[in-house]
């Protein structure tokens, strides 16, 4: 148990050393540096003064030496673009907003994820189970932009019920947290089904049901637990999930989250802010991976026998 | 007194010895019978058609809409779908019939190319390292492992920002580059599982050459799964370059695609909504469709699905 959480934590720790690596390579291979366009019109001087700033007067092993230094105290660097805006502050800054949006989707969309699987599951072959299906499916297929739009379109410009953009009040925040849960739904929808059914075929669900235990009980003390094991692994994904929708999710909702910044610093070729967010995230989802992982060991306690009986 | 036993009694007139093990009908080869299956099920032979249908107006649509998809006509900007312009025009004047399936063959090629390729490497990868095992296998698995932590679209998107030039080659690139990894597993996993059926062992023991073995066994087994997985895929890649589009990261004026086109009519959804709904439902559909024939497909191609 301890060798495998060691195991896995060396893991992560290498993937991530190879992700900062090689985005720091890349980002510098890029034609030109990151100053060229606006170091174009500056004096010689200042133009000197720029390198020296942000270090690339030295090396490129030097400059990778420094950054890696850096990272390990948490600082990213400073903007190329906003001079005196730090990386990190902006992560810092911008990250829970994503993580209030992300969150409160993600939990949404495992309720009802999690509800619709099993009313799909205990209705089999009749028409709540093709409903649920139907949505599911809509839910994986449907590109997050195109039901943002719709949503939009529909609930703010005809209905006029509720903001299509903005920022600042709980309002705001319904159409982005809609939109962002709708993948989750669908995919818990899908996967609970299909372990659920799984599930209610085995011997233990009969003896609970001989045993003269009510439904309820069968469902959601023996049934529930033992399908959600599968759900804990498809947990990571959607994580992923909700921060790469909240890309296009922040932008055409005017949500100030990091989603938001990193996509308007790619546009505006801000380098230093490219690398750090890509850090960030790239940390993130190792870090998600590694903790439900660790989940997944300490609710199904066969995976923790195996290793220990070899 | 002995009887005269004539020797036609003798005769056998009752079923022939080989009669039980005669085939009453023609074989059923592997595809036919899968076929057979697919159009039982009416949704995916439904994606089929559609598909089909989406194909044929993607390489013939722009010609049917008699206008070119880069021609311009200032005098008629934003024209609601009329029997000239039967989808519209955009905000230059240009024909939107025409620029959807101008589009859509962008999307289709991005879909399908980028499906094959990352398949294909795929195949490979996963082939190499399930076939020999053991050492190679772990430190083949070790580096897909790596790879596949890292989340999908933020490759796809750094990749495009280093690349700098946005052609649909480098866009390809950018999406294959880690896209073949999910197909290794699933491939090696199948290899895997194949090595170990008591059915290769005894081929081997039956004396039958490796190269027979993999071709008999272990290539129809690992095909079907790997046709299910490139029909999944294609949606994920339309998906990728819309999303990229999206952002602006994708193909570029005065080209475009699905995704280009929604997202320049998404600045004005309010007041030329079918603009943005046009190109949007054929990503929707598109997708759709090919997830559902995936479904089909893999209920077709495996025969322990046969009831």
């Amino acid at each position: 148990m301890l060798r495998y959480a060691i195991k896995r934590i060396g893991y992560a720790v290498v993937t991530l050393f190879i992700v900062v690596t090689v985005t720091f390579f890349l980002m510098r291979s890029i034609p030109g540096d990151p100053l060229s366009h606006m170091a174009r019109a500056l004096p010689e001087q200042t133009r000197a003064n720029y390198y020296a700033k942000y270090g690339l007067d030295k090396p490129l092993f030097t400059q990778y030496l420094m950054y890696m230094k850096n990272l390990l105290r948490g600082d990213l660097g400073e903007s190329v673009l906003y001079p005196g805006r730090s990386v990190s502050e902006t992560i810092a800054k911008t990250s829970p907003i994503s993580g209030l949006v992300g969150g409160i989707a993600l939990a949404i969309g495992f309720v009802i994820g999690i509800t619709l699987g099993i009313i799909a599951a205990l209705n089999k072959n009749r028409w709540p189970d093709y409903l649920v299906m139907f949505v599911a499916i809509l839910g994986t297929t449907i590109p997050v932009f195109v039901f943002a739009s719709l949503l939009q379109y529909f609930v703010s410009v005809k209905l006029g019920w509720l903001p299509p953009s903005g920022w600042g009040q709980p309002r705001h925040l319904v159409l982005p947290i809609i939109v962002l849960s709708f993948g989750p739904v669908a995919s818990f929808a899908r996967y609970l089904k299909s372990s659920m059914l799984d599930t209610l075929s085995q011997d233990y669900i009969l003896t609970a049901q001989a045993k003269g235990l009510s439904q309820r009980d069968v469902i959601l003390r023996h049934a529930l637990r033992n399908s959600m094991l599968p759900i804990v692994t498809i947990l990571a994904g959607r994580i992923v999930g909700v921060f790469t929708g909240a890309f296009v999710v922040e932008r055409m909702f005017g949500v100030p989250g990091i989603g938001f910044y990193y996509i308007s610093s790619i546009n505006n070729n801000d380098y230093t802010m490219i690398l750090g967010t890509t850090v960030f995230y790239a940390a993130l989802f190792v870090i998600a991976q590694l903790v439900v992982d660790f989940v997944y060991m300490l609710v199904d306690p066969r995976i923790r026998i195996v290793p220990e009986s070899r | 007194m002995q009887e005269e036993i004539s020797k036609e009694l003798f005769q056998i007139i009752g079923p022939e010895d080989n009669e039980a093990e005669k085939i009453a009908r023609p074989r059923v080869s592997y595809l036919r019978d899968a076929w057979r299956r697919f159009r039982q099920n009416k949704v995916a032979t439904l994606a089929l058609i559609i598909l089909g249908i989406l194909a044929f107006m993607v390489i013939f649509g722009p010609a049917i809409s008699g206008y070119s998809f880069e021609e311009m006509d200032t005098t008629n900007r934003n024209a609601p779908p009329s029997r000239e312009h039967w989808f519209g025009t955009d905000k230059l004047g240009r024909d939107l019939f025409a620029r959807v399936w101008q589009g859509g063959r962008v999307s289709m090629i991005i879909g399908l190319v980028g499906a094959f390729v990352s398949s294909f490497v795929g195949c490979i990868y996963g082939g190499i390292s399930g076939y020999f095992g053991g050492r190679v296998d772990d430190i083949m698995m070790r580096i897909v492992e790596v790879l596949i932590s890292v989340p999908y679209l933020i490759v796809v998107i750094l990749l495009s920002v280093v690349l700098k030039s946005k052609s649909l080659g480098t866009l390809l690139l950018a999406m294959t580059i880690t896209g073949w990894c999910g197909i290794a597993r699933i491939v090696r996993g199948q290899v895997l599982q194949v090595k170990s059926q008591e059915y290769v062992l005894a081929a081997q023991a039956l004396g039958v050459k490796p190269w027979k073995i993999i071709l008999r066994h272990v290539i129809p087994n690992v095909l079907s799964v790997v046709i299910v997985a490139i029909t999944f895929d294609i949606p994920g890649y339309i998906f990728g370059e819309a999303f990229l589009s999206f952002l602006g990261l994708g193909i570029q004026p005065p080209n475009t695609s699905w995704g280009a086109l929604a997202a320049t009519a998404q600045s004005m959804y309010a007041f030329y909504p079918y603009q943005l709904f046009i190109p949007a439902l054929m990503i929707a559909l598109t997708m759709l469709c090919f997830t559902l024939l995936g479904d089909g497909l893999r209920d077709a191609l495996d025969p322990r699905q046969r009831k």
